[in-house]
């Protein structure tokens, strides 16, 4: 197994280090391989195969063409979104009409709309203490489920289930903190925990499906998706009349918010549900590289056979690594019962579950990455809102286009190379691309 | 670099021939450009208040969501026409962008917010009690005590939806007629409720025994898609129905609907559309489409900014009824010949008593 010297070396090994291009060569021989199987545990693409050969200095080159990779795709997601911008906006077409007349219209108006939209984008999501706080409420949830998503990832388990791991979660958290009555010191505790619980539940579901029967979990997770929302949820808040608001005649399908003794405590308008959402970064982050159970998992990911034949109980890791990326998922749910105070409907989740395996790919899947992705993806939230009610009226359809093109650009690195010039040798050495290729 | 050159004198031709005829509007005074997306505010408006400003916020459906959320925008584009005020949207994409966009819209200078949904009723009435000076108008939702600057507007739909029920049981010739919703919500299964009572009310008029398969009022359950977008499924429960006998379909279900009508089309059925008159805006089927079951959210939200425009804005929830016109059944268009004129005459008769309190529906 060669994975010991992944992430954490990567980040920690020093600069000097790094001028190792040397052994690119050796990294393209073996990654253009992809072993089968092997979803996980490259998350930079790096080394991971050849630990022979100077891990360290080749994990971080490997971490600088990350780096330089994602950027140049968000780089470019931000310039393809403001040329549509720039296409969709009414003035700016009307300057078409007599560009040969007058072509100094169509790129000013062009820079307008661009710079309003973007700015009205920067100014939501960075621009004050109160959008610092929007954007870091909005990534609380993307982050953990992001981290769930990333954790199966590494198993070699594409858990496509965080939505419906979200949804169990949220009805569990919900039901606890507006039903049950307890002091202000267990409620959110007792809430927060139940939440979880139901999220890790759902999801070892599928993780024992599969290590009992050899179910794919991602057919199994999209089942349960659907068992979630169009089953469990849409009875719950449909039928069930202790979940939805007391003195409701109508009976519309939405349950009351939880009291404010079940809701984290908030600070400069940051709840503090943000602060676990990094914990349990850092505790994905200890499981998975200082921990037995982490080499397990990602052993598994790499090749569930050697994985087998080392004494290892593959079963195992697959109902464990489940039920932690379901537990992360039902923290995301908390994130929005206990931290926004959401009431809970049909619509709640939107589509957080989805997103959260964008985060993951975007993320690499590292803890770290989903760390940021998840901070990206908050803020573009938070800023599309804010861009259509700017003067320019841009559509926040944009953002969710630009969001598809960074993932999009991250999974074909050898496009973005292209694009940017940025010619080298290796080939497919991402972590998305290397799950194309296995 | 040759072929560079050439892709690039090939690309100018082109834009050259595609836009050459345009002219800049700041040129001629008049709007000449020939462009059909600037005649449309050529219209001159029947007033114009330069200074006031509407807004609105969408549910996570969208705008475009061919259901309650477009006829309710249909309302603010028609209020910017008609009275010459300014306008701005903001489309929540999740529910957590609610309050966001409520606040956006605060900033922007709204004077007049307009909600679309019982999902935005917190949000809403949160905004409110932030904002005092800005109106707020919510579709399809009431409080049970309002605050002072918003106004819920609700529908008595059901008074439409029995004169087509009513409608639908005189021209079944299989005696049985089907509804179906698109979610278990008030705002849908009080369509079904008056589409069936008007049909039990038929039957003790004419001594008739016409049957509705979908909608059990009594037992308050019956079909639905749960979903207003998947077309497939509306398609599925319409074409469970009209395996059940039903010759004549109501779907209530938004976009979902359409696909009902789908299966009601190539069943060679009849239909009848809700929320707007189908032969309008689900033309390809109006020769399916007895009636319409109409709700006129975008008459509301024009009024409730017109009101606030002239300053009457008070915190009253409205109603939509047959009385008001806020409610209606549509034309009966391509079956208008089809129809003999004594049912038209007894659907005439049943609004009247409606509106009179002879007759109540709910």
């Amino acid at each position: 197994m060669s994975e010991k010297d992944d992430k954490v070396p990567a980040e920690e090994s020093s600069p000097a280090e790094s001028p190792a291009r040397t052994d690119g060569p050796t990294a393209s021989s073996t990654s253009g391989e992809g072993e089968p199987g092997a979803k996980s545990g490259s998350e930079d693409a790096t080394a991971t195969k050849s630990p022979e050969t100077k891990p360290a200095g080749r994990s971080s080159s490997a971490l600088v063409d990350t780096v330089l990779t994602t950027a140049a795709a968000i780089f470019l997601a931000l310039v393809i979104g403001a040329v549509l911008m720039a296409l969709s906006n009414q003035e700016v077409i009307d300057s078409m009409g007599y560009f040969f007349v007058y072509p100094w219209d169509f790129f000013t108006r062009s820079f307008d709309v661009v710079t309003t939209s973007y700015g009205a984008l920067l100014k939501a999501s960075l621009g004050s203490g109160e959008a610092v706080s929007h954007t870091l409420n909005r990534a609380a949830p993307l982050i953990c489920a992001g981290l769930g998503v990333s954790l199966a990832f590494r198993s070699g388990l594409f858990n496509i289930g965080a939505q419906g791991q979200i949804i169990l979660g949220t009805l569990a958290a919900s039901y606890v903190g507006f039903t049950w009555d307890l002091p202000a010191v267990l409620l959110l505790p007792t809430s927060v925990l139940a939440g979880i619980l139901a999220g890790a539940l759902w999801g070892a579901i599928a993780g024992l499906l599969k290590a009992a029967t050899g179910a794919h979990e991602v057919i199994s997770t999209i089942m349960l998706n659907s068992i979630a929302a169009s089953g469990i949820l849409a009875y719950a808040l449909g039928e069930m009349k202790s979940f939805q608001r007391p003195g409701d005649e109508l009976g519309l399908p939405q349950s009351p918010p939880v009291p404010d003794s079940a809701a984290f405590p908030e600070v400069f308008g940051v709840h503090l549900g943000v602060l676990l959402a990094i914990l349990a970064a850092v505790v994905v982050w200890w499981l998975l590289t200082r921990s037995t159970l982490g080499f397990e998992l990602r052993s598994v990911g790499a090749n569930p056979d050697a994985s087998r034949t080392a004494g290892m109980s593959t079963g195992k890791v697959f109902i464990l690594t489940m039920a932690i990326a379901g537990a992360l998922s039902g923290l995301a749910a908390t994130m929005l019962i206990n931290g926004d105070q959401a009431s809970n409907n049909a619509s709640l989740v939107g589509t957080i579950g989805f997103d959260a395996i964008t985060v993951a790919l975007l993320g690499r899947g590292t803890p770290l990455g989903s760390v940021l992705a998840g901070l990206l993806f908050g803020a573009l939230a938070v800023g599309g809102g804010a861009m259509q009610t700017s003067s320019a009226g841009t559509a926040p359809e944009i953002v969710q286009v630009v969001q598809g093109l960074i993932v999009l650009f991250v999974a074909a690195p050898a496009a973005v190379r292209w694009l940017v010039r940025q010619r080298r040798k290796e080939p497919t050495d991402t972590f998305a691309a290397k799950e194309a290729t296995a | 670099m040759k072929k560079t050159a050439r892709i690039a004198v090939a690309l100018s031709l082109a834009a050259l021939a595609l836009t050459s005829c345009g002219e800049r509007p700041s040129d001629n005074d008049s709007d000449a450009s020939g462009d059909p997306s600037s005649s449309e505010s050529s219209t001159t408006p029947k007033e114009s208040h330069p200074d006031f400003k509407a807004c609105m916020v969408s549910d996570s459906g969208g705008f475009d969501d061919k259901s309650f959320n477009q006829t309710s925008h249909d309302g603010l584009v028609k209020a910017k026409e008609d009275y010459g005020i300014q306008t701005a949207e903001a489309e929540s994409k999740s529910d957590s962008d609610y309050a966001s966009n409520l606040e956006n819209l605060a900033k922007a200078g709204c004077k007049h917010i307009s909600t679309v949904g019982f999902l935005l009723g917190d949000a809403t009435e949160a905004a409110a009690k932030k904002h005092k000076k800005i109106d707020y108008s919510i579709v399809d939702f009431g409080y049970e005590k309002p605050a002072k600057n918003v106004k819920g507007l609700g529908f008595a739909t059901d008074q439409p939806a029995f004169l087509a029920g009513y409608l639908a049981a005189s021209q079944t010739e299989s005696q049985i007629v089907g509804t179906f919703g698109g979610a278990k919500i008030p705002t849908v299964t009080i369509f079904m409720d008056g589409f069936a009572k008007g049909v039990d009310y038929y039957n003790q008029e004419k001594d008739a025994d016409v049957k509705v398969v979908g909608w059990d009022v009594d037992k308050q359950n019956g079909s639905f898609t749960d979903d207003f977008e998947n077309q497939s499924k509306g398609q599925s429960l319409a074409e469970a129905l009209i395996r059940q006998g039903a010759d004549i379909v109501m779907p209530v279900a938004g976009p979902a609907g359409l696909g009902g009508l789908q299966a009601v089309k190539q069943a060679d059925k009849k239909a009848i559309w809700v929320d707007t008159d189908g032969c309008v805006s689900a033309a390809e089927y109006c020769d399916l489409l007895l009636s319409s079951v109409m709700k006129g959210m975008d008459v509301a939200v024009e009024d409730a900014i017109k009101s606030s425009i002239d300053g009457t804005f008070t915190n009253e929830p409205y109603t939509g009824t047959l009385e008001n016109g806020g409610v209606s059944l549509a034309p009966y268009h391509e079956f208008d010949g089809d129809i003999d004129q004594a049912t038209k005459d007894e659907i005439e008769d049943l609004k009247a008593k409606i509106i009179s309190g002879e007759i109540t529906v709910s």
